[in-house]
């Protein structure tokens, strides 16, 4: 038993010491009639080789970039991720630490987390972020519940094309909460319809929220729709999937957004079928008092020297109960120090090329693949790194097809939009070449024969 | 007596902004391939105002610094109760990092991740064996967010029953996070008084049929089991509530208790507390949740299943409460969790729970006669002392930051609200004898001091690179990002 340093001698000695005659009589408040009276049916235990052995043939039978080109994005992405980023993060000292409730101990994640936060309202041009939350997709969802409590309004209007999965997630945590959420349909440039929803505005709404850029990797107009959400005196909430997008679009809180949460995943952090993930979440400062999440803030100690500390916990689950809006505990503390070391090795150069190399090698498959006979861009309107195609036939048997030709070409749409069985979502990065891209194009025109 | 805590050469270092200079790039990517393309100037941003620009070395130096400031389970005892602070095996890393998870996507087609889902099946069915709930979820990214969806299946099945009932009850020794959650799901707390273990009689004077349901951490948050919990949950049960376990202290009990077979309806796991995956500085964890047959319907979507040999991902549940979240749960903290299961097997796991009580009832031993000990009733994995015995206005916070001079990460405090100046100790199964013996010899000492010299509590710690923060000036006028 590696992890367990106890020998039989310990054993008896402690058990002297409590007083105890045996294992068993430690548990003595535990009635029989509770107790498992047979051992636990699990699998026999494993050597670190035989463990690894069976872990390798399980994580060998899941398809990676490295085994197929891919062009799959939809909220998850496959960037490129520096060297340092986990040698750093697997310093122990940060991944076998707890929440810094002890400052004097803890001041690396402490500092650490104060940087992200500054990063994060760099980037979204917000006045404050939290220390992250768990997902894009449940950030939003805080975020729609932050709109609700500061406005004390109750409709909240959403965007049909904000990421199916956010929707979702938001109707999740409404779902028994007195939330009226109104969707708003998209027009032909894939993004919200803004004559359906200044018709759908009132002054009963708290929020409106759209992607930025939203699922079809349509870029929002995010100025037009915060000035007549303003107008009625709603937020606007921008919920970030793709973040890169962030080193070359206008920033949202340059835009009007009053709050923006979003997926971290792109900075530093690995695909891992999903997760981990890092919600990121950023407000004004007028809206600071009902943000959600924990805070590190700065201040000094007794010897008059810079320091940092968990803070404006008043707001938080464990002082106000039940009168809590958000039960959100603990956050994404590594993940988000993933980000900020990405973020500090990619700096102001770095975010903005990676945005262009991922805006320019997509806008490279778009133009060829909408060229393409049997296939059309459906939408109009300016897209990031992803963007939407149409199909002739099925989707689902264009994506077979190029699967069999060792591509993993996109994400059929039907699934989520049952109008849209003849899309697919296609994403590039930087990580995707030239040639992959060219093969890509050259296998989807292959099967037009 | 042996301290750990000693001083040597801490570097100092500024915030990352501060080290920036224009022109440093600390990153390097290929040319690009194909020709650039340009967005409508009208969409573009100038710059990242703020971001810095530094080399790779100015990168990986402060990130190093700044790791040197932290103390984790790595550096020594960590004896947080209720958040389980055991050692994290270093075979998880390797396995969470292996290509083939770090690198699947999660909407790659369900034939091409085969793997990821058989390890998501398999281990459904393991924290099904070991806890005695014949259906889980993985999905929930932490305890917290286990809690709300299992309160959210709660309310679902009520709703399906033709009446969601408007009230929860819950113990004054409950974790913040439970009121807050109920709240989440739109019902009225009622606050149970408890006098460490919760009495049954108590529950049916508060029960009637507008109590949705009985929220109850066991072993509870003084360290105790709730050894009336079987007639708990028939008195809950037989008013047509249910009740939800709080799983936060699951690493008593496996392979000695089940809290299906308690008669409990749902419970959340926290995989990085029982289960070993790392803290993280807090996070990611993951809160799986298991239910009743009865309550499986409710599950959010996606469940993983199995049919003809195949896994795949079922989102077609009528009565499903939704989606708590992007994707399928921390896929990479499963790999973790399930590489420590198999590494232990059911009797390793066992094993671990008993070390695990036999600790924490050692240092409860070796400190009884000198710390106040509010609760005699036989604890489990924690112990919780008050600071009533302390002498010259010495406190818990004072016995904390002292503590860290002698080399430890100090105790959870104040916590729960039921004992005032709670210290709630939980070693884990992964501390030797040697280690509890010198911590204990710490904690005597301590208390030595508060009788003799107390402003060595008082101005503690001393040893620390900073000293104690002016938390109050922090809230006052927060400073919540650098501003050059």
């Amino acid at each position: 038993m590696r992890y367990i340093p106890h020998t039989q001698e310990d054993i008896q000695q402690m058990l002297e010491t409590v007083g105890v005659g045996s294992l068993e009589e430690l548990f003595e408040e535990i009635p029989k009639s509770v107790r498992l009276q047979r051992p636990l049916d699990l699998s026999a235990p494993l050597s670190e080789p035989e463990l690894l052995r069976h872990l390798r043939s399980l994580a060998d039978r899941n398809a990676t970039p490295d085994s197929m080109p891919s062009f799959l994005g939809g909220g998850a992405y496959n960037h490129f991720i520096p060297a340092a980023v986990d040698q750093l993060i697997s310093r122990s000292e940060f991944y076998t630490a707890y929440t810094p409730y002890q400052p004097e101990i803890s001041q690396g994640t402490l500092q650490a987390i104060f940087e992200y936060q500054t990063l994060v309202c760099q980037l979204t041009g917000m006045d404050v972020a939290n220390a992250s939350m768990y997902d894009g997709a449940s950030a939003c969802a805080e975020a729609v519940l932050m709109a609700v409590r500061a406005t004390r309004r109750k409709r909240v209007l959403i965007s049909e094309a904000l990421h199916p999965e956010y929707r979702e997630t938001v109707a999740t945590y409404c779902r028994y909460l007195d939330v009226e959420l109104v969707p708003v349909p998209f027009d032909a440039s894939g993004g919200t319809d803004m004559s359906a929803l200044s018709s759908l505005l009132d002054k009963e709404t708290a929020a409106l929220v759209v992607g930025y850029p939203n699922f079809f990797g349509v870029v929002e107009d995010l100025a037009a729709q915060a000035e007549v959400a303003h107008g009625l005196g709603a937020r606007l909430v921008a919920a970030v999937q793709e973040p890169i997008a962030l080193g070359l679009l206008k920033s949202p809180g340059e835009l009007g957004a009053d709050i923006v949460a979003g997926e971290g995943q792109s900075f530093g952090i690995p695909v891992a079928f999903g997760g981990p993930y890092l919600g990121f979440f950023a407000a004004r400062q007028k809206d600071l008092r009902t943000m959600p999440g924990r805070l590190v803030g700065e201040t000094l100690d007794t010897r008059g020297q810079r320091g940092f500390v968990l803070t404006l916990a008043t707001r938080e689950q464990h002082i106000r109960r039940e009168k809590a809006t958000s039960n959100i505990c603990s956050n994404e503390g590594l993940c988000a120090l993933m980000a900020t070391i990405y973020l500090s090795l990619m700096g102001k150069s770095g975010i903005r090329e990676v945005a262009v190399q991922n805006f320019s090698k997509a806008e490279y498959a778009k133009r060829a693949i909408g060229a393409l006979q049997g296939f059309s861009i459906p939408f109009a309107g300016a897209t990031f790194n992803e963007f939407v195609v149409e199909a002739g036939v099925e989707a689902g048997a264009v994506l077979e097809r190029l699967e069999r030709q060792g591509i993993l070409g996109g994400i059929a749409l039907g699934g989520y939009f049952p109008e849209m069985s003849n899309r697919f979502l296609v994403c590039v990065t930087e990580q995707n070449s030239r040639q992959e891209i060219d093969a890509l194009v050259a296998a989807l025109a292959g099967g037009e024969k | 007596m042996s301290s750990v805590g000693t001083s040597g050469l801490v570097l100092n270092e500024k915030l990352i902004f501060e080290h920036s200079d224009p022109g440093r790039k600390g990153y390097s990517l290929p040319a690009l391939d194909v020709p650039e393309a340009q967005l409508p100037t009208a969409l573009v941003r100038e710059e990242v105002a703020g971001f810095p620009e530094l080399s790779e070395v100015d990168v990986v130096r402060h990130f190093t610094r700044l790791s040197t400031w932290n103390y984790g389970v790595d550096s020594g005892f960590y004896p947080l109760g209720s958040c389980t602070m055991k050692y994290n095996p270093k075979v998880n890393e390797a396995a969470a990092r292996l290509a083939g998870f770090a690198g699947a996507h999660p909407l790659a087609p369900e034939h091409l991740s085969q793997g990821a889902l058989e390890l998501m099946f398999s281990l459904q069915q393991e924290l099904a064996e070991v806890s005695g709930f014949p259906a889980v979820t993985l999905q929930p990214a932490a305890g917290a967010h286990g809690e709300l969806t299992g309160m959210l299946i709660i309310r679902a099945w009520h709703e399906a029953q033709g009446n969601p009932r408007r009230k929860v009850l819950i113990p004054d020794t409950a974790h913040g996070t439970n009121p807050a959650t109920a709240a989440l799901c739109g019902y009225e707390v009622v606050s149970i008084p408890s006098d460490g273990v919760l009495s049954a009689e108590r529950v049916a004077e508060l029960m009637d049929e507008n109590v949705a349901g009985l929220m109850v951490t066991n072993p509870n948050t003084l360290g105790l089991f709730e050894s009336q919990i079987k007639e708990i949950c028939e008195v809950v049960h037989a008013k047509g509530g249910l009740v939800y376990c709080d799983g936060a202290n699951l690493n008593a009990l496996m392979g000695i208790a089940r809290p299906g077979d308690m008669g409990i309806d749902v419970m959340h796991f926290n995989l990085h507390k029982t289960f070993s995956t790392p803290h993280g500085g807090g996070g990611p964890g993951a809160g799986p949740v298991g239910v009743t047959a009865a309550l499986e319907p409710f599950l959010p979507v996606p469940v993983v299943v199995r049919e003809a040999g195949q896994y795949r991902l079922d989102s077609q549940r009528p009565q499903s409460i939704g989606r708590m979240r992007a994707f399928h749960g921390n896929f990479g903290i499963l790999v973790r969790a399930y590489a420590y299961i198999r590494t232990l097997g059911g009797a390793g796991l066992k094993h671990a729970s008993q070390m695990a009580v036999l600790n924490a009832n050692y240092i409860r031993a070796r400190l009884e006669g000198t710390y106040h000990l509010p609760y005699k009733q036989r604890s489990l994995h924690e112990v919780v002392f008050s600071e009533r015995n302390l002498p010259n206005d010495c406190h818990t916070l004072d016995v904390a930051k002292r503590l860290i001079d002698y080399g430890y990460h100090p105790p959870t405090v104040y916590f729960p609200l039921v004992v005032k100046g709670a210290i709630m100790i939980e070693p884990t199964e992964t501390e030797s004898q040697e280690v509890l013996d010198e911590f204990c010899e710490a904690m005597l000492a301590i208390a030595a001091e508060a009788r003799d010299n107390p402003e060595l509590l008082h101005q503690a710690p001393v040893r620390t690179r900073v000293g104690r923060m002016d938390e109050t000036a922090a809230a006052r006028n927060p400073r919540l990002k650098w501003e050059g």
